[in-house]
């Protein structure tokens, strides 16, 4: 099965602190992958690597199939990103933030206009498409950044904790919104959580403390039948 | 090619859709050079007696002279706000959504460049209009011609705001901005005063005031009101937009730079 995220080797560091410690994993194609760690484990920094943020100096990054240093127009061109903190525009109606982002990508109005109340629907926010971003609650913003996301037909997304912030409900709504979402469409998806209830027994797993892959497999192999919680505290030390 | 230029027409209509809504800013856009223009000048100009210099052949008013100068701190202010902007933007993530874009990263800091720049000459024309209802109108032609040199300036000063915004944290406080950076543009420069006058007095802030490129984009508007070109202050100021583009996008190239300590 081809790959769709490859990190091979890589190290980052942010002056003296070293965020990035020889990281390696590869995620298969059409796989939901669970890059698990607490705060401050370096999931964010790998994210801004894989998202050509950053310039990874040292090691190897392909997503999609491309490398993130030589082909990075390709690489991002096949990739969604949804970011910790929110990138919407909240004057704008929620119609106009997909649109710009498309245009983002290069698709026009009436392509980009169609392909976004498509991506509402998905979400059941197409009613709310001209009311202004800001008028939606936290869950319903969060399910707008990832239908936003879906525009341009990515075949990887990369999720950086995006259910922080909202309450058990909306996180677990959207949760499974995404792995269903993999299910149906055979997206790959690298999704940054610290909480464990957001892994599912399918999923690929990859756990990340102080800045070091600990684990990484098929969910049901690292967990070997005991609660992913009781694994996740012998290999970090802090309760999920 | 037809992908650049859809991106462009959106980068510019998200900065004009959100200018609109943010009538503060125009208003202030507009107080501030009135507010000089009507009340400064008018205590300032009896204490200040100059010969005529080029590209006036007839004795002027001190509000002729000074306006524009005000035209080029219209721009500057913008071009500050903008690059306020993009740190805002970077902080609350919109600039990350441009940045990962698969489009090339220095077109779209360009489109930002261009969309702030457009914004700038819509603030200068209304300044102008104003102006021009309290009888400080300049040659009918002038208006014309200055237009595209106001392109030009705003880019040229909205470079320089985003070339800052790639490398200072410190931006993100305005006060900072104005203190370090806008007031001494304006002060060390032939807005207020001919350079000649600065020359009587010290040698060295003359010297300052002929090096400050925010000089050479308040005599090319100054020219081109009278449809003229300075070529001196044209040369000047292309090498000060290269300087400050290529300043820009080595600021938000991914391996250095500002983007590399907050991502």
């Amino acid at each position: 099965m081809s790959k769709a995220f490859s990190v091979d080797s890589v190290s980052f560091s942010f002056g003296s602190r070293q965020a990035l410690e020889d990281v390696s994993f590869d995620v298969p194609e059409g796989c939901f992958a669970a890059l698990l760690g607490p705060n401050g484990a370096g999931k964010s920094t790998l994210f801004s690597l894989m998202s050509g943020l950053l310039h990874c100096p040292d090691g190897r990054i392909a997503v999609a199939g491309y490398d993130m240093a030589r082909q990075p127009a390709e690489a991002l061109a096949r990739t969604g990103v949804v970011f910790q903190s929110p990138t919407l525009d909240l004057d704008l109606s929620v119609l106009r933030n997909l649109t710009y982002f498309a245009a983002l990508h290069g698709i026009a109005n009436a392509e980009a206009r169609s392909r976004a109340m498509e991506s509402l629907e998905h979400f059941d926010l197409a009613d709310r498409a001209h009311e202004p971003a800001r008028t939606l609650s936290g869950g319903q913003r969060r399910r707008m950044e990832i239908a936003r996301v879906l525009i341009h037909r990515p075949s990887v997304l990369l999720l950086d904790e995006p259910t922080v912030g909202l309450d058990l409900p909306a996180r677990r709504s959207i949760t499974r919104q995404v792995h269903s979402l993999t299910e149906s469409t055979g997206l790959t998806v690298l999704w940054a959580t610290h909480l464990v209830d957001e892994v599912e027994d399918n999923d690929f797993l990859i756990l990340l403390h102080q800045g070091r892959v600990t684990a990484k497999g098929k969910m049901g192999d690292v967990a070997a039948g005991r609660p992913l919680s009781d694994v996740f505290m012998t290999l970090t030390g802090e309760a999920a | 090619m037809r992908r650049m230029l859809i991106a462009l027409r959106a980068i510019l209509e998200r900065e004009v859709l959100r200018f609109v809504g943010q009538r503060g800013r125009f208003v202030a856009a507009l107080v501030r050079p009135l507010v000089w223009l009507i009340v400064f000048a008018a205590g300032f100009r009896a204490a200040l007696e100059f010969s005529i210099a080029p590209p006036y052949e007839i004795p002027i008013s001190y509000e002729i002279y000074i306006v524009p100068g005000l035209c080029a701190m219209i721009q500057l202010f913008n071009g500050m706000q903008s690059s306020l902007g993009l740190v805002y933007d970077r902080e609350m993530g919109s600039m990350r959504l441009l940045l990962t874009s698969p489009l090339p990263r220095w077109w779209l800091l360009f489109c930002k460049l261009l969309s702030s720049t457009v914004i700038s000459i819509v603030q200068v024309y209304a300044f102008l209009g104003i102006a021009a209802l309290f009888g400080i109108a300049m040659p009918l032609l002038g208006y014309l011609a200055v237009l595209p040199l106001l392109v030009f300036t705003g880019l040229m000063l909205g470079a320089l705001g985003l070339a800052l915004s790639s490398f200072i944290r410190q931006l993100e406080n305005f006060a900072g901005v104005m203190n370090f950076v806008i007031f001494p543009m304006f002060f060390l420069s032939s807005a207020l005063y001919p350079l000649a006058k600065m020359a009587e007095s010290s040698q060295i802030l003359h010297q300052i005031c002929i090096l400050n490129p925010f000089t050479h984009a308040v005599e090319l508007i100054r020219f081109a009101f009278h449809l003229e070109l300075n070529a001196l202050a044209f040369g000047i100021s292309v090498v000060a937009l290269i300087v400050f583009l290529t300043l820009a996008v080595w600021g938000y190239d991914p391996a250095r730079g500002l983007i590399r300590k907050k991502a």
